[in-house]
């Protein structure tokens, strides 16, 4: 039996076994690739997309449990017109990526905890912001986070 | 030395010197020594016309193999490397436009075909002159041979940070410079103005005097059936207006909104996905497997036993997975039972013990000056994992005779080639597909890509395409790793607190003497290599060599430091020659990070200094212990000269990356061994760093000393280990010397 639910705003039937990690059927039944595989087992953040607005590891989330649910990914931020969202842009701005592979789990896992607090303290995105990034690019993820939300680019030690 | 005993070691006897080694040119399989090089001449113009065909459409023209103009002035860029991540590529172009005057919007960059006409040429002309020490004999080499060097050895290799340093300063910078030379001669004709009337800019050459100009793609038709020039000249740097700026980097775009495709991502109709479980203990062989636990799950389609390996296709990665999952197969060891971790260990002591060195350098009589009771200390590194964010990926489709791959490598071509010796193609019918890679480090490597031959095997046996997905778990126990290595350092200190003789004496697999550069002008050194092989791949780790070269030396300093009762820099600054980069970059490195102004109770800083690739790299690292006995950054100082600077902003992100690789190998990582076989099975046991652990403050600041232009992507790594485990002993007085330092230097 399909299992009804809404990706990016679209609702969708899913024919996928209900075991199926929710990343999987992202990515090999819809075809929307943004959302990467890293690891398998949630420890690395690669495949974070949003489930009714919550960051969430599609990778450990059997796709039966998202019935009903609205799920958006990496591809459903862009507003109609094909702008960029603001964290999107901020991620350019301080050039962010180098791999990429895991920026559009970081880029939601930043919305989401932007859409949160409004605007993060350090000690904030240190506990939200727990992906895993191979290439470093930590301080620049802080950066584009603080400018998203009009805060001084550098953090500064001990204003935490 | 007092809360610092001297590890139960003896001194090393003498070896015989073997003579210094050639070093020979090995990439790719071929072994060229460096003076069989010169004086031979192979036409190039083959290649040249092969690569035309392949990249030129309707209304395109074709310059000097890496460049493409099109009538409607998009400029094209084929680059011979892979960019993963390291913003090579957006340097290039940088360094290709600059020369040629174009309109920074109109130019493109795209990896060049995985075609032996694609070779890239300059690298191999870039490490002949590092290697020989002389560019001017080797600028001397005909082009056309070394052309015919690099195909000869598939050479389209990303790695040693080489992609600006050679490919950009000895090929696209005068295939830039050439080009326009062209553009200018045929508008010379054009508007009947002599040549030197004429001037470029922004994709025209322009006549000021008429008021005329034309644009580069109405010129590109004509131009391209002229002669390139063979030695344009360049720039002079105070002209430019491209390189040595932050230009926003080409790829980022679909690097935020999803839509760049990986090699993970490629998907074509019909294709399966395989994953796949090779033998736990290297040198094993598939010795049985059950296949029908596999086989009874929803969507899995076949399984194949391969020689040491055993896969399972499905129609999508989670039923190939689960069916993996399922099996239960049994692998021979390949009598490589008996090695882990620490037996591993006791045979670098016995090695290094019996003193029979595999190669030694250095200078002066280390033995003589050592003396009868120096200092020693011995260090232990282990293997390192790359842990690539995206796990290897190859899609493989063999359908009319002709084989296609799909996927991210560091050496398209050699991929290539690969693929064509496992399926016994011939090479016109198999093409391979470079697309974008999702980190490598060193580990996506001709050297070491099963996938390429496994996912060949699978897809000549498959009548549709496969994408063949390595599981997590296989990335992190089937790794080309940095290999596990130990060291005892020996020096001998003189009453005036100087070095008299230093000896370093390793043991792992390869000869790190190509990686390491020993700053320090001592009165005798010597570096000897004890040679131990295990059943590991081991391979390139970012910064090869250098990450445990630099830990090695750069602790060893320190300790001589405290044993000497000198401060670290003033002793560092006191084996420095006078007026040296070395010395420079130290001495900013001390303004820059406040040495030795007050810190907070429990902090400690501690330095590194470390030239890899020809980048000298200075870390201050400020630390403490936390609660939970771990060591904790707060902040790093980083002082670079590189020479000089392609793009400032990605130079500066490189290094923020490397300091962070650098921390998180030293804090957390270890790859070890039980009964041969791998023991950590996910990121979960092979912790990284995160944002919580990294340093809140990275100041960084480059030297722009006008040096013959270093690698950039590498050499932040080296100090970092170092300079962390220099400020623990500065903050607690506990010495780690074996890696990673976890809690060793709890209180």
């Amino acid at each position: 039996m399909a299992i009804q639910t809404s990706i990016n705003g679209k609702a969708v039937a899913l024919s996928a076994e209900p075991d199926t990690p929710l990343l999987w059927v992202i990515r090999e039944e819809l075809g929307l690739t943004g959302t990467k595989f890293g690891c398998g087992m949630a420890a690395c953040g690669a495949c974070t997309v949003h489930v009714d607005g919550e960051p969430a590891r599609s990778c450990s989330i059997p796709v039966s449990d998202v019935a009903g649910k609205s799920i958006t990914t990496i591809e459903g931020l862009k507003s109609a017109d094909g702008t960029l969202h603001a964290v999107q842009q901020a991620w350019i701005s301080a050039q962010v990526p180098q791999c990429g592979y895991c920026q559009s789990g970081q880029i939601m896992a930043a919305v989401a905890l932007i859409e949160k607090t409004g605007s993060p303290s350090d000690a904030q995105i240190d506990e939200a912001m727990t992906n895993l990034c191979r290439c470093g690019t930590y301080p620049r993820i802080r950066k584009a986070i603080r400018t998203a939300t009009g805060q001084a680019a550098q953090a500064v030690e001990g204003a935490v | 030395m007092a809360d610092n005993p001297t590890p139960d070691i003896a001194p090393a006897p003498p070896v015989k010197r073997k003579g210094v080694k050639r070093r020979a040119f090995l990439i790719g399989g071929v072994a060229i020594v460096g003076a069989g090089l010169f004086g031979i001449s192979i036409a190039d113009s083959n290649a040249a016309k092969d690569a035309k065909t392949r990249i030129t459409g309707e209304g395109e023209h074709s310059f000097a193999t890496w460049l493409k103009i099109s009538e409607d002035d998009v400029i094209t860029i084929y680059s011979p490397h892979t960019d993963i991540g390291q913003g090579s590529n957006t340097g290039l172009a940088q360094m290709l436009a600059e020369e040629l005057d174009a309109t920074w919007e109109q130019v493109r960059i795209v990896s060049a075909p995985a075609e032996s006409a694609f070779a890239n040429v300059g690298l191999g002309r870039g490490f002949l002159a590092e290697m020989s020490g002389q560019p001017a004999i080797i600028n001397g080499i005909p082009q056309s041979f070394l052309s015919f060097v690099a195909r000869q050895m598939n050479l389209q290799i990303t790695g040693g940070s080489t992609a600006l340093r050679f490919t950009g300063q000895v090929t696209f910078q005068k295939v830039g410079a050439a080009t326009r030379l062209a553009l200018i001669e045929t508008a010379a004709k054009r508007l009947n103005a002599p040549v030197g009337e004429l001037t470029t800019q922004d994709s025209h050459v322009v006549h000021a005097k008429s008021g005329r100009s034309l644009r580069y793609g109405e010129l590109a038709a004509e131009a391209a059936t002229l002669s390139l020039d063979n030695a344009p000249t360049l720039k002079d740097p105070s002209q430019y207006r491209l390189v040595r700026q932050s230009m926003q980097r080409l790829d980022l775009p679909a690097k935020v909104d999803g839509s760049a495709q990986y090699g993970m991502d490629f998907a074509m109709p019909g294709m399966r996905v395989a994953t796949i479980m090779a033998a736990p203990v290297r040198g094993g062989k598939l010795t049985s497997v059950d296949t029908a636990p596999a086989l009874a799950i929803k969507g899995v389609e076949k399984v194949i036993k391969l020689d040491d390996a055993v896969a399972v296709i499905g129609k999508g990665y989670w039923p190939a997975i689960s069916g993996l999952r399922a099996l239960a197969p049994s692998f021979s060891d390949g009598g490589n039972a008996g090695i882990s971790t620490a037996s591993i260990f006791k045979a670098h002591d016995a090695l290094i013990a019996k003193g029979e060195a595999e190669g030694e350098a250095g200078d002066g009589d280390v033995q003589a000056a050592l003396g009868a009771k120096p200092i020693m200390a011995k260090y232990q590194v282990p293997f390192l994992h790359h842990a690539m964010m995206e796990p290897f990926a190859l899609t493989a489709q063999f359908k009319d005779g002709k084989l296609d791959i799909w996927g991210g490598m560091q050496d398209p071509l050699a991929t290539k080639m690969m693929a064509v010796e496992v399926s016994g193609l011939d090479a016109d019918n198999v093409t391979f597909h470079p697309m974008i890679i999702g980190g490598s480090f060193g580990r996506r490597l001709p050297m070491y890509m099963e996938i390429v031959g496994q996912v060949t095997k699978l897809a000549m046996q498959l009548p549709y395409p496969v994408k063949l997905i390595w599981s997590r778990e296989e990335e992190v126990a089937q790794g080309a790793y940095r290999p596990q290595s130990s060291a005892v350092l020996t020096a001998a200190i003189t009453d005036q607190k100087r070095i008299a003789a230093y000896r370093n004496d390793y043991a792992q697999p390869e000869s790190a003497e190509s990686e390491t550069v020993f700053p320090y002008s001592l009165p005798a050194v010597s570096r000897r290599h004890f040679a131990h092989v295990s059943n590991q791949t081991t391979g390139a780790w970012r910064s090869v060599n250098s990450t445990q070269q630099g830990f090695y030396n750069e602790s060893f300093m320190d300790e001589l430091a405290h044993a000497a009762g000198e401060d670290p820099v003033t002793f560092r600054r006191n084996h420095l020659k006078a007026d040296s980069r070395y010395l420079r970059v130290l001495d900013e490195v001390a303004v820059r990070s406040g040495w030795g102004s007050p810190l907070p109770a429990g902090r400690g800083r501690g330095v590194a200094l470390v030239e890899s690739f020809k980048t000298i790299v200075a870390h201050v690292v400020e630390a403490s212990v936390g609660e939970d006995g771990m060591p904790k950054v707060h902040k790093v100082t980083t002082v670079v000269d590189a020479g000089s600077i392609v793009n400032p902003d990605a130079a500066m992100a490189q290094i923020e990356g490397g300091t962070i690789m650098g921390l998180s190998s030293a804090i957390g990582e270890a790859i070890t061994l039980e009964k041969g076989a791998v023991q950590q099975s996910n990121l979960s046991d092979y912790p990284l760093m995160t944002m919580a652990q990294s340093p809140l403050v990275q100041d960084i600041h480059f030297l722009n000393s006008g040096a013959p232009m270093g690698g950039i992507g590498e050499p932040g790594v080296p100090p970092a280990a170092p300079a962390l485990a220099n400020a623990l002993f500065a903050a607690t007085g506990k010495r780690v010397r074996n890696l990673p330092i976890m809690t060793q230097a709890k209180g």
